[in-house]
């Protein structure tokens, strides 16, 4: 049996992970873990994951979750080029560093802000709680600020000189915040946006912060690099998903379902 | 000037860092940053880590902040024996699945129960809603039950039969409650004996030595607390309630 990487491209470590096997050529079997219809949480994906969360691995008997550890096991056993996870000792360190910090500095408050803005609407048919969003948006700012003012100022990349996997998980992270934020305005028009159009959108009278490429010009720089570095045609089709607003036909598919999701995320939102 | 720790060992990440450091006899300087006195935000502390937080590591002209990160650079600039970081490819996945896991699930909810059980009732003089509380202790119930089940399971460590830098992190973070009175470990008694495994592989004397400032913490006068700590405090209160 190959590896098996169980995604959904909705979540950004998911992301981060299928453009990691696709860019360094790791064979593997895409096992769609759909997060909106409560996948994660059905017996089957708890066999592979108790924890309950995509991204999980399976490579023969072998279970790993947690994107991080799934990144460093696949760059280990592919030997995927050193830039990633460099062999030098304070390289690797800064790589280190931002992986464990961004646990809680990006990635928990970065996923709030899309509960709020794009999931829960979504789900409850609610328009966004605005008071919400603005304090949410308010906890990813200082790490935003540390990235953009100091961290950019002394390098071009997050950890070294090149791209590595702190990059890659940063890269996926902020993409989704400031999508959620552009489809919130443009509502479930079906409008579709090609990411080259991302650059020519005149300025939104979105919620502060959300923008935030346009916000922090040096993080908008690296996420060009970034990009550069990974292929465009690459991170459009690991983000083909979240270029498109959501169905809101999708949410009523199964109303008992949405009902729990929309609980969840407002017991979690609080 | 040789390694540099900045610590207060208060704090559950500094304590892994202390306790790995010493077990395996890597000489450093410890410097105390007084988290009770503010000493975070003191503007030499920032010129070393602007994040404001400990633990860091001064190594010469390079600052590593992050325990985690801290951890698998003295393992490696030390060559610390292998058991502690596997080099195995699925036993160290172990491992590093338990560090990027315990982040969220272990550090923040044990952390927050020192917070709500002790601090914020000792410094501002209010309790924090009975709701909010429970709320609390249900979740850090729940990271139990799924640390047991995933990732102890019947072993006798995380990464098998030998202690490893999971069980050090793990451990000091599910100790936290305890300078507010609240054992985590009575629930399971499979996780006590764990516990017990682990304090025999670090130490019973370096063990308790770390663990010394946290179980006195109910002793403090917390009159002596520094102004913005205060301050800080009184919000996060705001926020619970």
């Amino acid at each position: 049996m190959p590896l098996e990487l169980f995604l959904d491209l909705y979540s950004p470590p998911c992301r981060a992970i299928y453009i990691f096997a696709k860019k360094n050529g790791i064979p593997f079997e895409f096992r769609p873990v759909e997060l909106g219809r409560g996948e994660h949480l059905k017996p089957e994906f708890l066999k592979v994951n108790p924890l309950g969360k995509v991204p999980a691995l399976r490579d023969g008997d072998f279970l790993l979750a947690e994107s991080v550890a799934i990144l460093l096991y696949l760059s280990r056993k592919y030997q995927t080029a050193p830039y990633w996870y460099p062999p030098d000792l304070q390289a690797r360190a800064r790589v280190d560093e931002y992986l464990a910090w961004q646990h809680t500095a990006i990635q928990l408050p970065a996923t709030n802000v899309y509960l709020c803005k794009s999931l829960l609407p979504h789900f409850s048919g609610q328009p966004v709680d605005t008071v919400r969003l603005d304090r949410l948006l308010g906890k990813l700012k200082p790490a935003l600020q540390h990235l953009d003012q100091e961290v950019l100022a002394a390098k071009p990349f997050l950890a070294t000189e090149q791209v590595s996997l702190a990059d890659l998980m940063a890269f996926t992270e902020l993409m989704q915040v400031s999508f959620s934020c552009l489809f919130a305005l443009w509502g479930h028009s079906g409008h579709r946006a090609e990411s080259s159009a991302l650059a020519t959108l005149s300025p939104q009278p979105t919620a502060v912060g959300c923008d935030l490429f346009r916000d922090w010009p040096r993080l908008a720089a690296w996420r060009a690099r970034v990009e550069a570095a990974l292929g465009p045609e690459l991170v459009q089709d690991a983000h083909k998903l979240v270029l498109q607003p959501r169905d809101p036909r999708d949410a009523q598919q199964d109303p008992r379902l949405a009902q729990e999701l929309v609980h969840r995320l407002q017991e979690r939102l609080s | 000037m040789g390694l540099e720790l900045y610590l207060d060992l208060l704090s559950a990440s500094c304590r892994a860092v202390y306790i790995f450091a010493r077990k395996n006899n890597i000489p450093f300087d410890f410097q105390f940053v007084d988290l009770l006195k503010g000493h975070h935000h003191s503007k030499e502390y920032i010129k070393i880590n602007p994040l404001k937080k400990v633990p860091s590591l001064k190594d010469g002209k390079f600052v590593l902040s992050e325990s985690v990160a801290i951890l698998f650079y003295l393992c490696r600039k030390y060559s610390t024996p292998s058991h502690w970081y596997p080099p195995d490819l699925h036993t160290r996945a172990r491992v590093d699945e338990f560090m990027a896991w315990q982040h969220t699930a272990i550090q923040m909810p044990m952390s927050r129960i020192l917070w709500i059980k002790m601090l914020i009732p000792m410094i501002t003089g209010e309790e924090v809603p009975d709701e909010k509380v429970e709320q609390m202790l249900a979740e850090v119930k729940n990271s139990m039950q799924l640390f047991e089940e995933k990732f102890l399971q019947d072993k006798m460590f995380i990464a098998g039969d030998h202690i490893s830098l999971a069980d050090v992190v793990a451990l000091v973070e599910m100790m936290q409650p305890m300078g507010g009175n609240y054992n985590v470990f009575l629930s399971s008694s499979k996780i006590a004996e764990w516990r017990m495994r682990v304090e025999l592989a670090i130490g019973p004397s370096l063990f308790g030595e770390a663990h010394d400032r946290l179980m006195r913490l109910a002793e403090w006068d917390s009159s002596t607390l520094d102004p913005m700590v205060k301050e800080r405090i009184c919000e996060l209160l705001q926020k619970f309630k």
